[in-house]
């Protein structure tokens, strides 16, 4: 076990270094569903974290009675009980947001970010690994949620957050708030964080 | 005996080096540039242009100037940022931004050109690896992409702007005016091109002559647009409903003609094969046919085109041909 990551570690590489999104190219589906806005991208991102941090905790306090033929099974169950939580909360206390982000709320129990974590950190690792991996997973995924959203709603609506950003000419994008304006934004943005990321190691390496 | 030998293979050595020994083709044409190939296509496309520019006046001239600034300029740049030998003389970004302008409403706001220029030649070409590497026409991405950012500019609607000093910009366009009342404008203005449209798909005239004169050329293969006259005609038969609009409604109405020869017709996103190009006609014609009957747009080239860009690979692969002697599969 010496040479598994410390806390800190695992919580700094889960925001740039091992992005969710942009590095390892997990939990596509809401990325490209909920980022029309940033309020609901922000959301998404708090409940993910809420039941990451939840799952990650828990499953780390069971680790030594898992059987590992059965392991899949009880991450899920455990991930699910939380999703579960997060569901009624918002349903309970944000409705209106609760309904705009429809299925995508009980569809992060299929959420390869948590069960990703759950297999290579809180299996293996203390409790307090485990929620630091999980906060900076959970940091890293909202990061990148809200990278994508802003770009989208500014585009495609001229505002933020309900405020005005773009002055009033703007023609509003319309594309940018539908499925394709989130393939596109992703891909470029991606494109970029590699460009700046392959500038950065060529710096250090010469 | 060893000897002479010898002196054959030492007279051997200097013949051999006059000879060349490269790959097939051998019988490569060098003049098909690049080059010629879009100033062919430049002047097929003039009397297109002329056209649009007689009949829509100023607003043609005005989407030809916004789109020829927008793919030059974006051309420019992204080559540049992609570290590339600058390739703006090869003409390509010219075609695409005429076949562009061709394709949008006239009426459209400078902006709209000008986002699909920078669409077309930065996601359309460049991402991909730039010209030869694409895999869907650049012009049509371009198009597609404003297409349904500004629906409200480029839906049947924004064609029309009542009161323009232009007469035929105050009326609905031909497919439209079908589409939603049943108007059946007559065929002979459908043929020169005096109705409301996209820029270059109105006179059915001018894209035949440029068309042919690409097709002679050999710079348009034929079998492309011949595919999509017949899907068209065959299945505007079929639909004859006895409203008077009829096959040959369908074939000169809205951009049929225009995409066939100009659009569909590109080397990079079509099929390869002969085989290939017929049956890639073939379904844009049936997609344009099946877009028309029974989805909500007036005209549907521009997808049919994308779609079937999107299946030439497929096409490519089904169309190898048997090499002489060699077993069929």
């Amino acid at each position: 076990m010496a040479d598994q990551p410390t806390a800190a570690e695992r919580f700094i590489q889960g925001i740039l270094p091992e992005n969710p999104v942009y590095r390892q190219l997990l939990g596509m589906c809401p990325i490209l569903a909920v980022t029309n806005s940033l309020m609901s991208a922000l959301t998404m991102a708090g409940a993910v974290i809420f039941v990451l941090v939840c799952a990650n905790v828990m499953t780390s306090l069971i680790r030594n009675l898992l059987k590992p033929h059965l392991r899949i099974v009880i991450f899920t169950l455990t991930i699910a009980t939380f999703v579960t939580v997060a569901d009624r909360f918002l349903a309970a206390y944000m409705y209106q947001m609760s309904k705009t982000l429809g299925p995508y709320i009980p569809l992060i129990i299929v959420n390869c970010i948590i069960i990703c974590r759950c297999e290579v950190v809180a299996s293996r690792q203390s409790v307090g690994v485990a929620a630091a991996d999980a906060v900076g997973q959970g940091v890293g995924f909202g990061l990148a949620l809200a990278s994508l959203a802003v770009v989208r709603e500014i585009l495609g609506s001229g505002m933020l957050l309900g405020f005005r950003v773009l002055p009033e000419v703007w023609p509003d994008w319309a594309i940018m708030v539908l499925p394709p304006g989130a393939f596109l934004t992703f891909g470029l943005l991606l494109g970029c964080v590699n460009w700046f990321t392959a500038r950065k190691n060529a710096k250090q390496n010469g | 005996m060893q000897e002479t030998e010898l002196n054959v293979k030492s007279s051997m050595k200097p013949a051999s080096s006059a000879i060349s020994v490269s790959p097939s083709p051998h019988l490569a044409n060098t003049a098909d540039s690049t080059r010629r190939m879009m100033l062919d296509v430049l002047i097929a496309l003039a009397p297109v242009v002329g056209m649009s520019i007689y009949i829509f006046r100023l607003y043609a001239v005005f989407q030809l100037v916004v789109c020829l600034c927008g793919c030059l300029l974006a051309e420019f740049v992204f080559v540049r940022m992609r570290g590339r030998k600058p390739t703006l003389m090869d003409g390509s970004a010219v075609v695409t931004a005429v076949i562009l302008a061709m394709s949008l409403p006239g009426t459209a706001p400078w902006y709209v050109g000008f986002i699909a220029a920078f669409v077309a030649i930065g996601i359309g070409k460049i991402i991909f690896g730039g010209l030869g590497m694409n895999i869907f026409n650049p012009a049509m991405v371009g198009r597609a992409f404003v297409m349904i950012a500004f629906a409200g500019v480029m839906a049947a609607s924004g064609y029309e702007i009542a009161g323009s000093t232009v007469d035929v910009v105050s009326q609905a366009t031909p497919m439209n005016a079908y589409k939603m009342n049943g108007v059946v404008t007559p065929l002979i203005n459908l043929f020169w091109g005096n109705t409301n449209g996209s820029l270059g798909e109105t006179s059915a005239l001018a894209c035949l002559l440029g068309g042919l004169y690409l097709v002679i050329r050999r710079t348009a293969s034929w079998e492309i647009p011949a595919g999509v006259i017949l899907a068209v005609l065959v299945i505007g038969a079929l639909d004859s409903s006895g409203t008077g609009w009829t096959a040959l409604h369908h074939l000169f109405g809205g951009a049929v003609l225009f995409g066939a020869f100009f659009i569909a017709t590109d080397p990079v996103t079509s099929p390869l094969t002969p085989k290939g190009k017929f049956i890639f006609g073939l379904g844009t014609g049936v997609l344009i046919m099946v877009l028309r009957l029974f989805s909500g747009y007036p005209e549907g080239l521009m997808f049919a085109v994308l779609f079937m860009n999107a299946l030439t690979p497929l096409i490519n692969r089904w169309t190898i041909p048997t090499p002489f002697g060699g077993k069929k599969q």
